[in-house]
């Protein structure tokens, strides 16, 4: 399957202080596409979101784990496939919370839902591992 | 991201500056929940946060809540266009109490 050309593959730790330089990362990878300055915004909220779930939910807060973010540009989108090595996930159990009720937490996948025209997650045939496709048109 | 905290009138004002995300959303937390926590009213200054996310605003809405415990006044002030957009997103723009000056905030208390 052709993804796209890729524009960038970035590899780094499940820690928090990675979010900083991967966000600048993902800046400047999507400059040239085309995007509004509030779109590219939201788009680097959406996979600053999806690092979080991964760093919090699939490695459970454990800071040994990697994550591998790759971009690929398409001639009418652009993909974000996120992957990483802990157990698989529970994909039935991904779900945006209701947002009527006021509570801090649960939001990531909203925000996520909310950017993203497609999102889907896929367990590795293997059982090691997630991956996580993010696509947005470009409009 | 940093954090300052100074008095205005009857609030005390917790500013918030840079990119809130999980590695520094902790410290504004503190902060925000340390001064509710003594019984001050509170707003959160965003008019320099250039970036935040989810963790972010769920210190914004625990303190949201605890003021409401403590029947103190708490709210946002200079929403920041990136602040504001995220607020947007999570549908929390029309919860919190958001104005555009500290004077504004005390106009309506």
């Amino acid at each position: 399957m052709d993804n796209g050309n890729p524009i960038l593959e970035l590899r780094f730790r499940s820690r928090a202080d990675q979010l900083k330089d991967m966000r600048c990362a993902v800046r400047k990878a999507i400059e040239p596409l085309g995007f509004s300055a509030d779109d590219a915004q939201c788009i680097v909220l959406a996979v600053n979101e999806a690092c979080m779930n991964i760093m919090q939910h699939a490695y459970g807060n454990c800071q040994e784990g990697d994550i591998i973010l790759e971009i690929f540009d398409q001639p009418q989108a652009v993909l974000f496939r996120l992957t990483d090595f802990a157990a698989p996930i529970k994909i039935c159990n991904i779900k945006s919370r209701d947002l009527e009720d006021i509570r801090p937490g649960g939001l990531g996948v909203h925000l996520i839902q909310q950017v993203m025209d497609d999102v889907e997650y896929q367990n590795d045939p293997e059982g090691i591992g997630n991956t996580l496709l993010l696509r947005r048109r470009k409009r | 991201m940093e954090c300052t905290v100074r008095t205005e009138g009857p609030y005390t004002i917790v500013a918030l500056s840079g990119e809130v995300d999980l590695y520094y959303s902790p410290k504004a937390r503190e902060n925000i929940l340390l001064h509710l926590n003594k019984k001050c009213n509170v707003l959160v200054d965003l008019s320099a946060v250039s970036y935040i996310d989810s963790s972010g605003v769920a210190s914004l809405v625990e303190g949201f809540q605890l003021a409401r415990s403590n029947k103190a006044d708490f709210g946002l002030v200079g929403v920041s266009h990136a602040a504001m957009q995220v607020l947007q997103l999570a549908r929390l723009d029309k919860v919190f109490p958001i104005y555009s000056t500290v004077a504004e905030a005390t106009a309506n208390k």
